[in-house]
């Protein structure tokens, strides 16, 4: 039986609307499986009738609720999804059937075992490191392993027929991110970092029955189409953590104060979308050395981002990199030591980065550094 | 044309008029920030205009915390750039500065005259002026009485590097019937040990030298040195160096 939450009277209106659509998109005999993580396998989610739906906590709300359970000094990121979870705020959450998450990092794979007392879900073991051939054996038992789960929640059976089908289409849509992330690729780009980014997130929650490929083909024509004159504009790539949770302190207020961001190598950017699954081999095992091909710091070691910056840097003509490192993330804290000494003495260019978390608390700091950072790259 | 650049810090607001040119300081001005930026600036205004140009004559540039309130700025830049462009003109084209402020502690790597790297403290005030400030405080000192007395201080350590708790570890040191002067002395290591754990995430650049209000504070600039190992250059003029440098920008 399908229920809105207890709370929802309490929801702001465009709160209460995104339930609302969910609840009619449920009650067509849609299905939803949420996923934390660009690990995750999408494919077999296609494949098992239902829809995937990316749900990374993306501000503060939710913190106060997460810290009831979870400790303080833990990446916001975590705690924003696990809060939002707890109390029924977020509709993709409340509506999914299930959830499909990894072993990515300690603090996630920690908090699934907490979130697993009011939600299905299924955790995928993803190897720590790429290079052994054990690694790419056992990342597709996995897979094998998380289809068997989705196949028994909704009484299923995934074929290598809709496996297929889900392969080329999720392609598709991968080729269409990446070409919109592209159109940055223009100098000046038509288009500010910020807006293209929206865009491209905000094709992790797709519900209705039109077509994502063609939408965002049609955006993408748009904003080739566009002209803009600033030139001179210092370039910027930005690394590091996932930062749609920081998007107005940084992101925004970077292209306000007069550089564009032009390329993402963060986990939604084409870091991981540019990599594309083979859709002539046996479908498993395909899908899984995709997946294992993500550059992400929870691997080790992770030397192929490294060599993903230096190709960025050249593609997208930057002018600066800034690493952006989420207070409690081990793994890109430490690695940014690296990508500090490629930027600054392999690629000559300069480096900045910020620790920061979801609040505004510091966003007079963070302005100061953005402003100081333009000034470093002007003069360069 | 001459050349005026306002340096709104947290704590001191600093302006200099410059004559480019000649490359000369021709008037100074410290005054506290207060606590109304908007009001500070118009009091800066107010005295550049008392030395005897017309507003015309003067191209002003502001800086620091409170550059935003400077609304009769003419330009307006980060105090990143133009401490690092003020630490050149009083020390050289290579330096490593090193900039305690009231509420930001910065590291800037210049080469060649350029700013190639900067590092400021987080959120925390440790390693700040502020620190001594409070510290200074809790000893019924003001700063210059806090840094006479620490220097005839015996070394003792602070190990709290956090403001709020190094108040309570200095509760509990009086209570002890530790020396005020062996505490200030303490409390200026404290500062200095943060500071340089800050100067060592960056690769430094030629000598190292000191801008900011405690400039003229020999125990400082001592323990600086002895921490990296290297002497830590400045002048007097070093506390003026974000509105020098404003002004050459």
């Amino acid at each position: 039986m399908l229920r809105l939450p207890k709370n929802f009277e309490t929801f702001n209106e465009a709160r209460q609307k995104s339930f609302m659509s969910l609840y009619e998109a449920k009650q067509s005999g849609k299905k939803v499986i949420g996923t934390f993580c660009s690990y995750t396998p999408v494919e077999i989610i296609h494949a098992a009738g239902a829809i995937p739906v990316g749900l990374c906590g993306k501000s503060e709300q939710g913190i106060p609720e997460a810290e009831a359970h979870l400790p303080k000094n833990l990446c916001p990121l975590i705690k924003a999804s696990y809060g939002m979870a707890l109390s029924d705020q977020c509709p993709y959450f409340y509506f999914s059937d299930g959830i499909l998450a990894e072993t990515t990092c300690d603090g996630k794979k920690k908090m699934y075992e907490l979130m697993s007392t009011f939600k299905p879900v299924h955790v995928l073991n993803l190897p720590q490191s790429k290079d052994q051939a054990f690694a790419i054996e056992s990342w597709t038992e996995e897979i094998k392993r998380a289809a068997a789960f989705l196949e028994k929640l909704f009484n299923v059976t995934i074929t290598e027929e809709k496996l297929h089908d889900a392969i080329v289409y999720r392609n598709r849509v991968r080729k269409a991110i990446v070409d919109l992330y592209e159109v940055a690729k223009l100098k000046p780009s038509p288009v500010s970092g910020y807006e293209i980014s929206t865009v491209a997130e905000s094709a992790d929650f797709h519900f209705t029955d039109d077509d994502l490929v063609a939408k965002l083909e049609k955006i993408t024509a748009e904003f080739k189409s566009r002209v803009r004159n600033d030139e001179g504009r210092p370039r910027v790539l930005i690394t590091g953590c996932p930062n749609a949770g920081v998007r107005d302190k940084l992101i925004k207020r970077l292209e306000e104060l007069g550089a564009d961001y032009v390329c993402a190598d963060v986990c939604s950017g084409p870091r991981a979308q540019k990599f594309m699954v083979d859709e002539n081999s046996e479908p498993y095992r395909a899908i899984a050395e995709r997946y294992l091909k993500i550059n992400c710091s929870v691997m080790t070691p992770n030397t192929a981002r490294f060599d993903d910056i230096k190709s960025l840097v050249k593609e997208y003509q930057v002018d600066g990199v800034i690493e952006m490192v989420l207070q409690g993330c081990h793994t890109f804290a430490v690695e940014a030591f690296n990508t500090m000494k490629l930027v600054q003495e392999g690629l000559n260019l300069p480096y900045l980065r910020l620790d920061t978390d979801f609040s505004q608390s510091d966003s007079g700091q963070i302005e100061t550094r953005l402003g100081a950072f333009i000034e470093m790259m002007e003069v360069a | 044309m001459l050349y005026a650049g306002i340096d709104i810090g947290s704590t001191a607001a600093k302006a200099v008029l410059m004559d480019r040119e000649q490359n000369k300081i021709l008037a100074r001005k410290l005054m506290p920030s207060g606590w109304n930026s908007k009001e500070t600036a118009q009091e800066l205004l107010t005295w550049l205009l008392s030395l005897g140009y017309s507003r015309e004559e003067i191209k002003i540039i502001a800086t620091g915390y409170g550059r935003v309130s400077v609304q009769y700025a003419d330009k307006v830049l980060t105090e990143i750039t133009c401490h690092g462009r003020g630490a050149v003109f009083l020390g050289g084209p290579d330096l490593t500065v090193i900039d305690i402020g009231g509420q930001d502690t910065k590291v800037i790597v210049i080469k060649n005259g350029r700013v190639i790297d900067f590092a400021m403290n987080d959120k925390c005030s440790a390693g700040t002026g502020k620190f001594l400030e409070v510290i200074a405080n809790r000893l019924g000192l003001t700063l210059p009485e806090f840094f006479a007395l620490a220097e005839n201080g015996k070394d003792i350590k602070i190990s709290s590097m956090c403001t709020v708790f190094a108040e309570s570890e200095i509760v509990s040191l009086m209570g002890l019937g530790t020396g005020r002067e062996d505490i200030a002395r303490g409390a200026v290591d404290s500062v200095a040990s943060k500071v340089v754990t800050l100067v060592r995430q960056k690769n430094h650049s030629g000598k190292f030298f000191l801008t900011g209000g405690f400039c003229e504070s020999k125990l400082l600039i001592q323990k600086l040195s002895e921490i990296l190992g290297a002497e830590v250059e400045t002048t007097p003029d070093a506390r003026f160096a974000g509105a020098i440098g404003a002004a050459l920008l």
